[in-house]
């Protein structure tokens, strides 16, 4: 039976925006973890770590993150885990945050000149203390403009996770909009919200850069 | 600037026995490009020694290998009796016990002044806060910028930036300063207020070797200089004969083109 589009319909929409949020946050956060490690491996001077670093964000910049998160949603039925969506999209999403970081970090991490590296090392400082007080501090300046922008990417990019039934801001306009079928009304509605999340994050990456490329200049 | 111009010995009073730098037959390669040739030297306890020649001939490698900032393929330095061939803790001994002072500076430019000569002291040595700002603000004294201890660098000139990589250097209580061109990014008149520093350096006995154009602080403090080109070691000798009586053909062309 079809039931109008109505104040608690819209409600229910409004709400589930707290998954998307919840869903971004933990995959940001794990990915900020993982990306940071990537980063490391990266720029390492082990070779080994280097080249693995490089597949891991190949393999993920280089394909769809629909198909991650399938990969992900069914690999862990064939290893005897319990198809569990939430797990499944948290797992995938981290991966996946986890690359894009790690090449953008891995960045910023070389624009930091040689030159601060090799004063550290010739006071004595060893690769923890270098990188701590030294190299991460400066990279984190130039870093904070393209991470928000990536989270600006990620959220939306959470939106997927509707596909493997995980219900967040998406997955509950799909089944409202099968209840009401006011398809425009709903996935407007959908879409204004992702854009109330998304917008003052873009403003403030902005913002950011500006701040950036006038520390620079000076 | 100190107390104790009256340093009349070479000897360190630190201990230890051999030179405070050998290197001998040290062979260093950028891929195929050989960039040192069989480089023998031996640089005694308080010598003053300064590095000269064309740009590209290896200076910067030179002093580099002391600190290992660069790693060497064939030969064996050892430093203050750590052998650095051996690798492992005496290379992490050997940075503690030598400071470097770079052209371009190379101050942490997120930090303040005070913050940039506490920071290996705490880290490396261990030392409280309060004793490493205590021992930072002595050093900053000495090279004259005390007042300029809460500023980040980018509020300094060239000249004090230099010195106060030089104080940086120094909190770590060196035994041996290398300096790379200290002079070569300044502008005309903040050069001498860095080779005074260094001079003042050198009267206390400090062991330094300095890659410098600055024919002037050489003949003034130089026990013997060196000059490289190619790779090589091509002549070595007290300033006098060195500036007077070069004995190569490269040295007098060198010399010809930089006075
Ligand atoms: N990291 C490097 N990789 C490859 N070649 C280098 C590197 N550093 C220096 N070189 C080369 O080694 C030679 C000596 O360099 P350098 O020691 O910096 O000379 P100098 O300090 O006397 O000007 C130069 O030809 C330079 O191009
Ligand atoms: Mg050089």
């Amino acid at each position: 039976m079809i039931r109008p589009f109505g104040w608690n319909e819209f409600l229910i929409i409004v709400m589930a925006a707290q998954w998307t949020i919840a869903l971004s946050a933990i995959a940001f956060a794990g990915g900020g973890i993982g990306g940071l490690l990537i980063a490391l491996a990266r720029v390492s001077d082990v070779r080994p770590l280097r080249l693995a670093a490089l597949g891991f964000i190949r393999v993920f910049q280089g394909t769809p993150l629909l198909m991650q998160l399938f990969l992900v949603f069914f690999g862990m039925n064939i290893f005897g885990l319990a198809i569990n969506p939430w797990i499944a999209a948290t797992i995938a999403l981290t991966l996946h945050a986890s690359a894009f970081l790690g090449e953008i970090w891995r960045g910023c991490i070389e624009a930091v000149p040689s030159g601060q590296r090799e004063a550290a090392t010739a006071l004595g400082l060893k690769y923890y203390n270098r990188m701590r007080y030294i190299v991460l501090p400066q990279a984190a300046r130039i870093a904070v403009a393209p991470t928000v922008g990536f989270l600006v990417q990620l959220i939306k990019g959470t939106s997927l996770a509707a596909i493997i039934g995980f219900t967040e801001l998406t997955r509950q306009g799909q089944i409202i909009n099968n209840a009401t079928f006011s398809p425009f009304m709903v996935f407007g509605t959908v879409a204004v919200l992702y854009f109330i999340l998304c917008w003052p994050l873009s403003l403030l990456a902005r913002r950011m850069e500006l701040k950036f490329s006038r520390a620079t200049q000076r | 600037m100190a107390d104790t111009h009256a340093h009349t010995s070479k000897a360190d009073v630190r201990g230890a026995s051999g030179p405070a730098v050998t290197m001998e037959g040290v062979n260093k390669w950028y891929a195929e490009f050989h960039a040192l040739k069989d480089i023998n030297l031996s640089v005694d306890r308080g010598e003053r020694i300064v590095i000269c020649g064309p740009s590209g001939s290896g200076k910067s490698t030179l002093i580099r290998c002391i600190n290992q900032l660069e790693m060497i393929q064939k030969g064996r330095i050892v430093v203050d009796d750590h052998d650095l061939t051996a690798g492992g803790k005496n290379v992490d001994i050997v940075r503690q016990e030598t400071g470097m002072v770079f052209q371009s500076f190379n101050l942490f430019p997120h930090m303040t002044v005070l913050e940039n000569c506490t920071l290996a002291p705490m880290k490396v040595r261990g030392i409280s806060k309060a004793e490493a700002e205590g021992t930072a603000m002595q050093f900053l004294e000495r090279v004259r910028i005390p007042e300029q201890a809460e500023k980040y660098p980018a509020q300094l000139s060239g000249g004090q930036q230099q010195r106060v990589a030089i104080a940086r250097a120094l909190c770590m209580n060196p035994k041996i300063m290398l300096f790379d061109e200290p002079t070569s990014a300044l502008d005309p008149e903040m050069v001498k207020e860095v080779l005074d520093t260094m001079i003042d350096l050198a009267n206390e006995g400090m062991t330094m070797l300095c890659v410098t154009h600055e024919m002037g602080f050489a003949r003034q403090v130089a026990d013997r200089v060196i000059f490289m080109d190619r790779g090589e070691i091509v002549e070595v000798g007290a300033p006098e004969d060195f500036f007077n009586n070069p004995q190569h053909e490269r040295t007098r062309n060198f010399l010809g083109q930089i006075s």
